[in-house]
C-alpha cells in the first residue's frame, strides 16, 4: 500500500480563471518598474551568474543536524559555523553540480530521541538530499537506525567508534574525522617513549570514558607500558579530590579524558594535589575545546601534553591550507573567534564539517548525482574514495578513507602547553591510527 | 446514550480515526505519531499514578528504561526474538515497579517524589556503571534483523505505526476500563481525600501499590515498545529528563482524563516541532506557551474540555 508523500498535501495556489478584472495603467506602470529592476539587480548578482547553467535545478539540500541546544551546545555553534563557512566556499566556487548548496539545519537538542525525529523530519517533511553533521555519540546511534530505514546518506562527524565497529548501516558515514580508537591508539607510542611507561588513566565512568580505558590500555601495553591503574570518575562527581590519593606513586604519566564544566575543578585540584612534583600530564582537549586555557585554574597545565585533532594555536609550520580554513570560518591564530577573543572554538573536531562537506561535494560530482533516486550511487562513490590529500578541502591533513568500514583515517597531533599556548610536540603518522576492519559495510544491500 | 457508552463510542472513534490517518497522513507525520502513540503510553502510565491516585513520582524514567532495557538486552546478549523480548520488558517493570513501589509508599508527599527520584538516578547509574552490557549513554542500535515479531517487520513505517496503535489502544482501554471499575474509583478517592478512603474500609497501601505495579508496567511496556520501533536503546531515557517529560505531558493533556495524556504528547510533540520552523529560540515560544497554558488552562487541554462542556469525560 502506498501512503500518500508531503509533498501531495501542498495546496498550490492559483489565480481563479474567472478573475477578468483588466490591469490599470497605475498597476502596469508598477509591473513595468518592477520587472526592470528584478532584472537590473538580477544581471549584477554573482549570484544569477554563477548558477546560470542550472536555472532549472533545485538546489541541494543538506539537512545539518545541529546541537543547538543541550550539553553539545558549544560544539553546535561552532560546528555551525565551520558548515555555514564550508557551504559558502561550495557555493562561491560553482556548488555541486552546478547547483547551489543549502543548508536546512534542525536542533536535536542533543538528545537520541529528538536527533531521530531530527533525522525524519530532514528527510520527508524537507526533502534533504542527505543527512550530516552530528557529533555526540548517543545522538548518532539513536538517529543512525532511521536514516538507514528512511534511506538517505547519513555524514557524521562524531569522532565516535560506533560506524567502524559496524554496529550502524550502510547509509551511516564518517569520512570527515577519525575515530576515537584510531584516536586513542596513536597517542600510545608517543607516550610510552617520550613522557613515560607507567600510565595512571583518570576517565569518566561512561561510555566515552571506557572507550579511551579500552582502547589505550591495549595500545599502551602493546607499546611495552603499562597502565598502573584505571580511576573512572562517577558523571555525578563535582569535587575529585578523594580520587587523586589513588593515583599509585609510581606513576610517571598520568592520562586524563574528563568532559563537561567540571573540568576546570578536576584540573585545579589536580594541581592542588600535586603541587609542584608532577608526574608528565597527557589529556584530550575534548576536555577543554571551547574553553580558554588563560581561564583561572587552568596555569598547572602548563608544560603537559594534549591530542588535539587540529591544532588550535596557529603553529610555525602552519599551512596554507589551515590559514585560509581559518580565515574563511573566522578564527584568529588563537584558535577564537576573530570578532570574540573569548569565545574559543572547538577547534579540534569542528574541522570535520568542513571535510565532510567537501567529500559530499566530491562524492556527488563523481557520481552524478541528481536528486533521492541517486542516493545508493552516492554512498558507492563514497565508499570507493581511497586517498584524500591536504589541501584546502581538507585542511587538517591528508587522510585515507576505508570504504569499507565508512571510516577515515588521519594523522593526530599532540601539543604542549608553553606560556599558555598549545604548541605542536608531534605529529603522528597515518599508519599510526590503523586497526583491522571490523565490518565490511560494502556487503550490506541498500 | 449513558456516559460509558458515550466514553466507549469516544475511545473508540479516537482509535478508529487513528486507523484511519494511518492511510492518509504525509510520511512525516505517519512517522511522529507512531512515536507519539508510543510516548502517551508511558504518558498514560504516569496519569494511572498521578493524574487518578494522586501520587507524584519524579522517577517514572526508571520504569521505561527498564521496559526499554529488558528488551533490548535480551535481545542484544541473548539474542532472543522481539516476542519474548517484550514480555521480559514488561517483567523488568513489573519487578521493578514492585520494588520501588513496596519501599516508597512507606513515604508520602514530597518525600515520596524524592525517594522515586533517588531510585530512577540510581537506575540511571546503573546504566552507565554496567556499560560493558549497556553501552552506558552511548547506548546501542537493535538491529532491523532482531526487530520482527511473527515474521512482521517493525522497522517498516507501516507495521511500525500500526504495532504503535494496538499498544496505545491496549494502554488506552486498559486505562478507560481501569477508572471505571470499582479500583479506579477507589483510587481517584484516594487522591480526593486519603484518610476518609481508610476510613470508608479500603485498603489504601495495597491500593497504591496496585497502581504503582499498573503504572510503571504500562511505562515499561512504552519503553519496550519504543526500543523496538524505533531501533535503539539508551541511558539518556533513564535520566532525570525522561521522568519530567511525562509529568508536563500529563498536565498540559489533563491529570486523570483518560486521552489528556495522549492529546498532551501530541501538543507537546508540535510545539517544539512547529516553533522549531519558526526560530532557533524556539524554547522560548514553547517556554511561553506552556506558561500560557498553565495560567488558563490549569487543569489541561482535556480537562479543560471537561471542566467547560463535556463533563461525562473519563
Amino acid at each position: 500500500m502506498t501512503k500518500s508523500n508531503s509533498d501531495d498535501t501542498k495546496i498550490v495556489k492559483t489565480p481563479p480563471i474567472t478573475d477578468t478584472k483588466q490591469p490599470n495603467r497605475r498597476q502596469t506602470i508598477k509591473t513595468l518598474a518592477a520587472t526592470t529592476a528584478l532584472a537590473a539587480v538580477a544581471s549584477t548578482t554573482p549570484l544569477f551568474g554563477r548558477y546560470g547553467q542550472a536555472q532549472s535545478a533545485e538546489p541541494i539540500k543538506i539537512g545539518f543536524q545541529v546541537h543547538r541546544t543541550g550539553i553539545g551546545a558549544a560544539y553546535g555553534r561552532w560546528y555551525n559555523r565551520t558548515t555555514e563557512a564550508a557551504v559558502k566556499k561550495i557555493n562561491d566556487e560553482g556548488g555541486i553540480n552546478g547547483r547551489e548548496v543549502q543548508i536546512v539545519a534542525e536542533d536535536d537538542g542533543t538528545d537520541p530521541k529528538r536527533g531521530a525525529e531530527v533525522v525524519e523530519k530532514l528527510a520527508t517533511q524537507h526533502g534533504c538530499d542527505i543527512a550530516f553533521g552530528t557529533l555526540f555519540s548517543h545522538v548518532v546511534i539513536g538517529s543512525a537506525p532511521r536514516a538507514g530505514e528512511l534511506k538517505i546518506p547519513y555524514f557524521v562527524v562524531s569522532e565516535g567508534h560506533h560506524v567502524a565497529s559496524g554496529m550502524l548501516n550502510r547509509y551511516t558515514l564518517q569520512p570527515g574525522i577519525t575515530d576515537v580508537k584510531s584516536q586513542v591508539q596513536a597517542m600510545a607510542p608517543f607516550v610510552n617513549s617520550t613522557l613515560g611507561k607507567k600510565v595512571t588513566m583518570i576517565y569518566p565512568d561512561f561510555a566515552f570514558g571506557h572507550d579511551h580505558r579500552d582502547y589505550f590500555s591495549a595500545a599502551v601495553e602493546a607499546q611495552g607500558g603499562k597502565v598502573v591503574a584505571k580511576i573512572a570518575i562517577p558523571p555525578t562527581e563535582s569535587s575529585f579530590t578523594k580520587y587523586f590519593p589513588k593515583i599509585p606513586r609510581d606513576t610517571e604519566v598520568i592520562y586524563h579524558v574528563m568532559v563537561g564544566p567540571a573540568v576546570l575543578t578536576f584540573v585545579k585540584e589536580m594541581g592542588e594535589f600535586f603541587g609542584n612534583s608532577r608526574p608528565e600530564i597527557f589529556g584530550f582537549i575534548d576536555s577543554l575545546e571551547a574553553v580558554d586555557l588563560a581561564s583561572p585554574g587552568l596555569e598547572f597545565l602548563e608544560g603537559t601534553y594534549f591530542w588535539e585533532g587540529n591544532p588550535r594555536y596557529a603553529q610555525a609550520n602552519q599551512s596554507d591550507y589551515d590559514k585560509a580554513y581559518r580565515a574563511a570560518v573566522g578564527v584568529d591564530n588563537n584558535g577564537a573567534s576573530i570578532s570574540d577573543s573569548k569565545d574559543v572554538s572547538t577547534y579540534a573536531h569542528m574541522f570535520g564539517c568542513w571535510e565532510t562537506l567537501h567529500i559530499v561535494k566530491a562524492g556527488m560530482e563523481a557520481s552524478g548525482y541528481k536528486g533521492a533516486g541517486d542516493r545508493a550511487k552516492l554512498i558507492e562513490a563514497v565508499e570507493a574514495m581511497t586517498s584524500m590529500p591536504h589541501s584546502y578541502a581538507n585542511p587538517q591533513g591528508a587522510k585515507e578513507f576505508n570504504g569499507k568500514t565508512h571510516q577515515t583515517f588521519g594523522q593526530q597531533y599532540i601539543t604542549r602547553v608553553e606560556n599558555g599556548r598549545l604548541v605542536l610536540a608531534h605529529t603522528t603518522s597515518i599508519a599510526d591510527t590503523y586497526y583491522p576492519d571490523e565490518v565490511d559495510y560494502t556487503s550490506q544491500s541498500f | 446514550m449513558s456516559e460509558i457508552r458515550k466514553s466507549w463510542g469516544l475511545h473508540i472513534g479516537v482509535v478508529t480515526l487513528l486507523l484511519a490517518l494511518n492511510f492518509i497522513l504525509p510520511d512525516y507525520h505517519h512517522g511522529n505519531l507512531a512515536r507519539v502513540m508510543v510516548l502517551a503510553c508511558y504518558a498514560m502510565g504516569y496519569n494511572m499514578l498521578f493524574g487518578y491516585t494522586g501520587l507524584l513520582s519524579l522517577g517514572h524514567a526508571l520504569f521505561f528504561a527498564a521496559g526499554m532495557y529488558g528488551m533490548s538486552l535480551t535481545v542484544q546478549h541473548l539474542g532472543w526474538s522481539a516476542g519474548p523480548a517484550i514480555i521480559v520488558g514488561l517483567a523488568s517493570g513489573l519487578a521493578m515497579s514492585l520494588v520501588v513501589g513496596i519501599l516508597s509508599l512507606r513515604t508520602a508527599g514530597v518525600a515520596f517524589m524524592i525517594v522515586t527520584l533517588m531510585f530512577a538516578q540510581a537506575g540511571y547509574l546503573a546504566a552507565l556503571y554496567f556499560g560493558e552490557y549497556t553501552r552506558g549513554d552511548e547506548g546501542f542500535v537493535i538491529q532491523k534483523a532482531a526487530r520482527q515479531i511473527g515474521g512482521i517487520d517493525l522497522s517498516d513505517p507501516m507495521n511500525r505505526y500500526l504495532a504503535a496503535l494496538v499498544l496505545f489502544a491496549v494502554c488506552l482501554f486498559i486505562t478507560l476500563r481501569v477508572v471505571q471499575t470499582g479500583f479506579g474509583r477507589v483510587l481517584v478517592a484516594i487522591r480526593e481525600n486519603e484518610e476518609r478512603t481508610r476510613m470508608l474500609g479500603y485498603d489504601v497501601h495495597l491500593h497504591k501499590l496496585l497502581a504503582i505495579l499498573l503504572s510503571g508496567t504500562m511505562s515499561a511496556a512504552a519503553g519496550a515498545g519504543y526500543g523496538l520501533l524505533f531501533g535503539y536503546a539508551g541511558a539518556t531515557f533513564a535520566s532525570v529528563q525522561y521522568s519530567i517529560f511525562p509529568l508536563l505531558w500529563v498536565l498540559l493533556g489533563g491529570a486523570g482524563t483518560v486521552l489528556g495524556p495522549f492529546v498532551g504528547t501530541l501538543f507537546m510533540f508540535y510545539l517544539i516541532d512547529l516553533s522549531s520552523d519558526i526560530s532557533t529560540a524556539y524554547m522560548l515560544i514553547a517556554g511561553l506557551t506552556l506558561v500560557l497554558l498553565t495560567l488558563f488552562a490549569p487543569q489541561g487541554l482535556v480537562g479543560e474540555l471537561r471542566r467547560r462542556t463535556l463533563r461525562w469525560l473519563p
